[in-house]
């Protein structure tokens, strides 16, 4: 097991290690550069003056050389100074990332506590009309567009019947809890029904498998083949699976939090993050991005280890 | 007898995460032009791999194959190829679903550029008539065939590039009994008439039945665990095995004209894992005959007779069997 | 000579025709593509320029000129709808052909060879299922095409804009059809008639070619289909947050740019454009259910 857990976390920092060089090059290539603004505050600067500006900031160097120096800041702790925020990457950033988390976590628990329920009432009587609704409704869940769903909902709620707020964290002024909620529910729900869909038909076809599977096994052993029995124990079989997919489901999740975020004007990662490419804040960008690289590495990580746990048929 | 194809001291292991699979180990063995040599033994004793590293399909771990007298290396494999072909056991997987019968008879002509479409067309209608089938069989496809039919449509294409020597690896255990006998005749029939056109036809048939070798083989090869324990002629090999393993197996075959008075020989258990052979003679832990010897020693394939090899310590003499 | 060929089409047609929901969908996409491509006789009868902007006419009410209004600059809401259906459902299609080719290729190469050419190909596999891809869409969305040594021209023009999002959302999504294509190919590769094809002293492309493709088709066009819906989205994610098909160029997802400031002033400009990718998506996504249902012979069981 523990030789496991390290090969694993191994390869996930090999990723990142990977992931980090790509998306610095990428950054690299976005428009503009870093100078562009000091040159846009100070026309008049001569060519030459620019030439020592590149220099000094050593943008004449080659891409490894750049990444190199850039890495070796990032391990002591160097991750830069965000050029649209005037402060330090990580000040700007722990904010945000608490913000998208809570976003994530609450829009996942919700989801995976609808799907359960709707999975298995589906799974009960396949085919029956129940069934058919649940399986049109989890189609719908998985074709509609995120951005939107959020779309129609602000113009339900917010401009039609104006019950909900279209955006922010709070009221300026308010802040009490009942505020707070109330601005967290229609991002939550965007994202919640967003991944309900893809997650019933998980869950309706891993129950369908284990109960039929059970299903004949309470047969043979006859006796107190309880239907409820028989449902809890499918279920507990049924669990693995999913909750792998489900964890594997981050990077969907992370997708749909940053446009959640962009649509309802909530400061997380994913709206910080769009915003910084919008405006060539470079530093914030990638780091931004390296770590929602790292928090869906995690949970994958995180769920080949529960997979690992659960299944006794897998040795470590 | 000039050796068609000759094996030197061929293992083949499998790396596997288990351990290494011992599937063939050390063997020496050699098929004369047009003869065809049984290759027999229990599920799992390495027929297969034997007969496709015969056949180019797996390269050996150790040892050098020779065909016609020359290596068996890269580039004689590619000389050697239209020479050597296979029949596999399953006719249900040995055929492309997608392809008409007429594209799979010809598709070892077309993999080795030989002739041109029409030509081939025209062989493939041919072998076709060649193995009896229906002439209207070009155009169909494998899934409105029998096990029998299809059997012998891959026969057709073994045939193709008029090979030296076909692979037949148990060519006859997934027909019906009625059926074996067909295809039996019909592979006798096609070796008959390469040799009446002046070529020759060479069989390595894989069976772990004796009795359905008795029909055609003109030697018999065994092999328990990797290793060849006997290679002697037909006929020597049913009279009197040296071999405690070819008794036991010979046992269990009912046979007109073979002495009753044949010791109770069934062998007992199991074959060993070949991730795990046993030390000395492989055969040890199952051998009626076994002693001290046989458990640190290997035996080694020696003359017991006129062609006739055996590896064992203390092999059977005629009065035994 | 093709006639069992057709045979089996045949079944699986039969099939499909018992999937409500897969016939459903083929008539709903019968009438999108015949609605996208009303754009022509459209255009050739009204005369209408769905790129020419009127700032007297920004948010007409339909009229009998304009049968859904005008947009917040004054141009046609049909016809732009038509024409950005155009635009995504062939990004769509193009984005899932380029996916598919590297996937399968990818797929087949790593299923076929194994080894550690296999585990190399299928850790980079996982490496890019495990990455979150919205970011990593804008990042390459937002490249400057200039910086890759093509000419200022091109990186501006429509053209570029169209091909850009084709080349990344398909450089991004490959990964599904990949491990479906692998796994199956590891399968193939294992039958009799392959090795047959290999004894004879065939290449490893010509095995690809005629025994391993042919006969993993059926899972590759279930595969297609689904990936053309996940592909459309892609596209009006990124066309909506202004990193994809680039204005005046419509498509469904760039239509709804200024959705925010639309859903107050004019509603159904927010609606139109989004319920149409919705009803593309699920009709697609339905079809591929249909397909497997067609596909897979253990759906005889029940008939
Ligand atoms: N590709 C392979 N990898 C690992 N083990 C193998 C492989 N092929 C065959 N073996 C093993 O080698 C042994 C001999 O197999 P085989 O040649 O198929 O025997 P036979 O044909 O006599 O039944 C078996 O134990 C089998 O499990
Ligand atoms: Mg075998």
């Amino acid at each position: 097991m523990r030789r496991f857990i390290l090969r694993r976390l191994g390869q996930t920092l090999l990723v990142l290690l990977v992931m980090s060089f790509v998306i610095y090059g990428l950054i690299g290539l976005m428009p503009g550069d870093p100078l562009d603004v000091m040159i846009a505050s100070n026309p008049g600067a001569s060519p030459e003056v620019v030439a020592r500006l590149r220099v000094i900031y050593g943008l004449d160097q080659p891409l490894m050389l750049r990444y190199a120096h850039w890495l070796l800041a990032a391990l002591q702790g160097d991750l830069g100074f965000s050029r649209t925020h005037s402060q330090p990457v990580l000040v700007v950033l722990a904010p945000a990332l608490w913000t998208t988390c809570k976003l994530m976590l609450i829009s996942f628990v919700v989801s995976v506590i609808l799907a359960l329920g709707l999975g298995i009432v589906s799974a009960l009587r396949p085919g029956g009309w129940l069934d058919s609704l649940i399986s049109l409704a989890a189609f719908a869940g998985i074709s509609v567009p995120v951005f939107w769903l959020a779309l129609m909902m602000i113009l339900v709620f917010a401009v039609e019947l104006h019950w909900l707020p279209a955006s922010g964290r709070e009221t300026v002024g308010d802040g009490s809890l009942l505020d707070v909620v109330r601005h967290l529910i229609m991002p939550v729900a965007t994202l919640a029904l967003a991944n309900t869909g893809g997650f019933t038909r998980f869950v309706r076809a891993s129950m369908i498998e284990t109960l039929r599977m059970d299903h004949i096994r309470t047969a043979r052993a006859k006796g107190n083949g309880e239907g409820r029995v028989v449902l809890i124990h499918a279920l507990r079989n049924a669990m693995i699976p999913v909750l792998t997919v489900m964890a594997l489901s981050f990077g969907t999740l992370f997708s749909g939090a940053l446009l959640t975020e962009t649509m309802f004007a909530q400061p997380g990662m994913g709206k910080m993050i769009y915003d910084a490419i919008l405006s060539n804040d470079f530093n914030l960008a990638l780091v931004g991005l390296l770590f929602a690289t790292l928090i869906t590495l995690l949970s994958n990580l995180a769920a080949d280890l529960a997979y690992a746990w659960l299944d006794p048929r897998i040795k470590l | 007898m000039s050796a068609l194809v000759e094996l030197q001291d061929v293992s083949v292991h499998f790396p596997t995460q288990s351990g290494v699979v011992r599937a063939v180990q050390h063997v020496s063995l050699e098929i004369a032009e047009g003869e065809t040599l049984a290759l027999v033994g229990e599920s799992g004793s390495g027929k297969s791999t034997l007969g496709f590293t015969m056949a180019g399909l797996q390269k050996p771990s150790s040892g050098q194959l020779a065909f016609d007298g020359r290596a068996l290396d890269e580039a004689g494999w590619k000389a050697a190829r239209r020479q050597i072909q296979i029949v596999f056991q399953d006719p249900f997987g040995a055929l492309d679903p997608r392809m008409p019968v007429s594209d799979i008879v010809a598709e070892p002509l077309l993999i080795q550029r030989i002739g041109d479409a029409a030509q081939r067309r025209a062989r493939a209608a041919e072998l076709v008539a060649q193995v009896g089938l229906p002439r209207d069989a070009l155009n169909r496809y494998p899934h409105e065939f029998s096990g029998g039919q299809r059997q012998r449509i891959a026969i057709a294409r073994a045939l193709a590039p008029s090979p030296r020597l076909i692979v037949a690896d148990e060519p006859l255990s997934a027909l019906d009994v009625s059926i074996q006998s067909q295809v039996l005749n019909l592979m006798q029939d096609l070796q008959e008439a390469a040799a009446a056109r002046g070529e020759s036809l060479a069989y390595l048939f894989i069976s772990h039945d004796l009795a359905v070798v008795n029909h055609l083989a003109s030697r018999v090869a065994v092999l328990y665990l990797g290793r060849l324990v006997e290679v002697a002629p037909r006929a020597d090999l049913f009279a009197g095995p040296a071999h405690p393993y070819t008794a036991a197996l010979l046992a269990a075959v009912p046979r007109i004209g073979r002495s009753r008075a044949l010791p109770a020989q069934a062998i007992s258990g199991e074959m060993p894992s070949p991730l795990h052979p046993p030390p000395g003679c492989v055969f040890h832990t199952r051998c009626p005959r076994a002693e001290a010897r046989c458990r640190t020693e290997v035996p080694a394939l020696a003359a017991v007779g006129e062609g006739h090899l055996a590896a064992c310590h203390f092999p059977l003499t005629g009065g035994e069997a | 000579m093709q006639d069992q060929a057709i045979g089996v089409w045949r079944l699986r047609w039969r099939r499909l025709r018992g999937h409500r929901g897969g016939m459903v969908s083929l008539l709903v996409l019968g009438l999108l593509v015949l609605f996208v491509l009303a754009a022509f006789p459209l255009q050739a009868i009204t005369g209408i320029d769905p790129d020419a902007t009127d700032l007297f006419a920004r948010f007409d009410p339909p009229s009998a000129t304009h049968l859904l209004g005008m947009d917040e600059a004054g141009r046609d809401v049909l016809l732009r709808l038509m024409i950005g259906g155009q635009i995504s459902l062939l990004v769509g299609l193009l984005a899932t052909l380029l996916g598919g080719v590297i996937g399968v290729t990818v797929g087949v190469i790593a299923g076929y060879f194994g080894g550690r050419l296999d585990g190399a190909l299928m850790r980079f596999t996982d490496g890019m299922i495990a990455l979150p891809l919205l970011p990593l869409l804008i990042v390459l969305g937002a490249v400057d095409l200039t910086k890759l040594g093509f000419s200022s021209e091109f990186a501006h023009s429509g053209a570029a804009g169209f091909w850009r999002i084709v080349v990344i959302i398909s450089l991004v999504d490959w990964t599904s059809i990949a491990r479906l294509v692998r796994a199956a190919t590891l399968q193939i590769r294992e039958r009799d008639y392959v090795r047959a094809a290999r004894a004879a002293g065939a290449s490893a492309f010509y095995m690809m070619r005629t025994h391993i493709l042919p006969n993993i088709a059926t899972p590759i066009i279930v595969s297609f289909t689904l990936t053309v819906g996940r592909v459309i989205l892609a596209e009006s994610v990124l066309s909506f947050l202004g990193f994809g098909v680039v204005p005046p160029t419509p498509s469904w997802g760039n239509m709804l740019n200024n959705a925010q400031e639309l859903v107050t002033t004019a509603p159904a400009l927010a609606v139109y454009p989004g319920l149409l990718i919705f009803i593309t998506v699920i009709a697609v996504n339905f079809l591929g259910d249909g397909l497997q249902h067609a596909f897979d012979p253990r759906s005889d069981r029940k008939d």
